[in-house]
């Protein structure tokens, strides 16, 4: 163990609360095999997602900056780890816009100070994703050494989704050389996995997008971006959809349905988050990691691959 | 130039006992067909640029300007050009018929990827870098 991130702020967001509740429960779970002790940031709100970004973006960077202001200001911490992408991904853009821009400065300022809380300031806290709080605070070593239940033989194309690395300038920690995450390849995923004995497949569409913005002003073609996605995957041979955001992972599991119900094409692969298989592979049970709560169905293939 | 509906036909049936080179350079081609739709689409004429030795990665890059959204695409476009230089460069590998098959599911993603922003357009972006529908309307 490194000694960094042993003890981060945690924002679940909204997400994490309902539909990815299997995420919120696995990420738990393997923070506590894992000795990292997670904070719930308290009383925390909404990043302001896509929808309050659309329509005013200042007020998005508010609301993440809310979060991180509670996290740093309230709670003493100096970095919050946030497992979806697109709470990640907010908290990074308010983290730039806060830097860069002092509109959203004077804006934050003002409704912060209305809302009768400290203004938060950029570089007062760290914005990581669970994927960094594992790869940092743990590293590939120290999960070799923690692995009771291999994940050997088990076939896993990794899925990172857009919001993860996507736009490149609010993640300057990024491409930063070898050991740094790459936004064109990303990898961390990959690392964790196979660290925890997976077999990762070379799967070309791991950042291509998922037409989660499409899905209800357009499902058949969201139904087909992911159909596409999971007849790669199955053509790389794997056993499994790693994924690493609800939103991506919801929508893989209600579109591999859909594709069958609608188009009539059934595909094999499963899917599961990233720390429900490094749960599994730190020997929690799959219940343990929530595995019951996906819709996708992964039990008589993680017990045929001796993992359940 | 061929239409985008003809063009998901073509992927769609795209054959399998192609020769490996051939097919590849068509799947390049036919995704530059399909940047070149989105960018007439926006108003804009499509270079005859190449960058890193390519037309997809420039078209891509145009596509991509006053945009970014778009590029939710680039490592799509990338991914392809990468594919492509590993038939090129060896068409008799032991592993050909997988790279063929992966180009082309990377070409049906950039399709259906353009396609699906095409129809969409006039409800503002969502996604990874979505800019305010404010921005746009002035």
């Amino acid at each position: 163990m490194t000694g960094k991130y042993k003890e981060v702020a945690y924002y679940p967001g909204c997400a994490l609360e309902g539909s990815g509740h299997a995420y919120d429960r696995s990420t738990k779970a393997v923070g506590k095999a894992l000795g990292l002790k997670l904070k719930e940031v308290e009383d925390w709100n909404c990043c302001g997602a896509m929808e309050v970004k659309n329509v005013d973006p200042k007020l998005q960077t508010y609301l993440s900056s809310r979060v991180m202001s509670i996290a740093a200001n309230e709670m003493g911490c100096d970095t919050v780890m946030a497992p979806c992408n697109g709470c990640y991904h907010n908290l990074k853009k308010a983290e730039f816009d806060l830097k860069n821009d002092d509109e959203s400065k004077e804006v934050v300022s003002r409704i912060s100070e209305k809302a009768g809380h400290e203004t938060y300031e950029a570089g007062q806290i760290e914005t990581i994703h669970a994927l960094d709080w594992i790869k940092e605070a743990i590293g590939e070593e120290g999960l070799r050494e923690r692995v009771k239940n291999s994940l050997d033989g088990l076939k896993v194309a990794n899925y990172y989704g857009c919001m993860y690395t996507r736009p490149r300038h609010i993640f300057p920690e990024k491409d930063q050389g070898p050991d740094s995450e790459s936004t064109s390849k990303p990898h961390f995923m990959d690392d964790i996995l196979e660290a925890a004995g997976a077999d990762n497949v070379d799967y070309p569409l791991k950042t291509a997008c998922c037409g989660g913005a499409h899905t209800l002003s357009d499902s058949d073609t969201s139904t087909k971006l992911v159909l596409n996605l999971l007849q790669a995957a199955d053509a790389c041979g794997a056993d499994v959809i790693a994924t690493e955001c609800p939103t991506c992972h919801s929508g893989l599991e209600m579109h591999q349905i859909r594709a069958e119900t609608e188009f009539g094409v059934k595909t094999d692969v499963k899917i599961l988050y990233f720390t429900q298989l490094l749960g599994m592979a730190l020997g929690l049970k799959p219940r343990k990691v929530g595995v019951h709560e996906n819709v996708s169905d992964s039990m008589e293939m993680l017990k045929k691959k001796g993992i359940a | 130039m061929t239409t985008l509906a003809d063009i998901e036909v073509r992927l769609n049936n795209f054959p399998k006992d192609a020769l490996a080179l051939e097919a590849v350079t068509e799947l390049l081609t036919m995704s530059e067909v399909v940047l070149e739709h989105w960018i007439f689409a926006k108003g804009g004429t499509p270079t005859e640029k190449q960058r890193e030795g390519f037309r997809l990665l420039a078209l891509h890059r145009q596509g991509a300007k006053g945009e970014p959204s778009f590029n939710a695409c680039r490592e799509t476009c990338r991914e392809l050009v990468y594919h492509y230089n590993l038939v090129k460069l060896d068409p008799d590998h032991v592993d050909i018929q997988r790279r063929l098959k992966m180009a082309l599911m990377i070409a049906k993603h950039l399709h259906l990827f353009v396609t699906g922003k095409m129809a969409d357009a006039g409800l503002g972006d969502f996604c990874c870098s979505s800019r305010p529908l404010h921005a746009q309307t002035g």
